[in-house]
């Protein structure tokens, strides 16, 4: 088995209204530390602890996390006063120092 | 601080994310240890807050929760769930913006409540919902 973490995000932004919805989903293991693997060995903790957005360059949304947020982490959040063709950029980093990121322009519904 | 984290070199970035993460809340095996470790009062009122859960999953490693604040002045949701091994799961702070809603999947350990915790200024509020849990999604 490959154990070599592909760090992409898939992300699409999209205006509708005035509301831009932004949706993203990360590949990410989100071990908690207390899982075992076959061989009854404990999988040491490896999470996402923290998510940044901006719009712009401008910071919108930093999240927080601990071990409770879901393998292949899912994330939706909204922004209002964005406009189509304003790039909506995420970084995220974890508890190892491995990090990843992705952006993305915002389009028209 | 975040986007100048951006400027730092790998080893600086670590330290910066260090004193970011709240590491007393969120491994604090129990809810008052998390509630203690992100300031938020034990007692709190309940608030215009809606989540939206399913009422049964079959698995609890995958529970999509999405919660909307209608309090003015929204600064901050944390979800916490109290039954899980480490209770705090995630606290989300908008800016710039960014509404006081979010959509993400949590682990759930058990049949449990399902709390959001609302910052807006110097309150705070709180909405709750219950999920029947099928099989224990925090191994």
């Amino acid at each position: 088995m490959d154990m070599k973490i592909a760090n992409d995000i898939k992300m699409r932004a999209v205006l509708k209204g005035d509301i831009t919805e932004v949706k993203m989903l990360m590949t990410h293991p989100m071990e908690t530390g207390r899982r075992k693997n076959d061989l009854d060995e404990t999988v040491p903790a490896h999470f996402i602890q923290l998510l940044t957005a901006t719009l712009n360059g401008k910071p919108v949304l930093e999240a927080q996390w601990g071990t409770g947020i879901s393998k292949n982490p899912y994330l939706t959040f909204h922004l209002l006063g964005a406009k189509a063709g304003d790039t909506v950029a995420v970084t995220w980093h974890d508890n190892l120092g491995e990090s990843g990121n992705a952006e993305i322009k915002i389009v028209a519904a | 601080m975040v986007s100048a984290m951006l400027l730092m070199p790998a080893y600086s970035v670590a330290a910066a994310i260090a004193s970011l993460w709240n590491k007393q809340a969120f491994e604090s095996k129990d809810l008052e240890g998390a509630m203690q470790g992100m300031q938020f009062p034990l007692e709190t009122p309940v608030g215009d807050i809606q989540i939206t859960a399913p009422d049964r999953a079959e698995n609890g490693a995958v529970v999509q929760v999405e919660v909307t604040s209608r309090i003015p002045n929204t600064e901050s949701i944390a979800i916490l769930v109290s039954k899980n091994p480490t209770p705090l799961i995630a606290n989300f702070l908008f800016s710039n913006g960014a509404q006081p809603f979010v959509v993400t999947r949590i682990k759930m350990a058990e049949t449990d409540d399902v709390q959001a915790i609302i910052k807006a200024g110097d309150q705070y509020f709180k909405a709750s919902k219950r999920v029947e849990v099928l099989a224990d999604g925090c191994n």
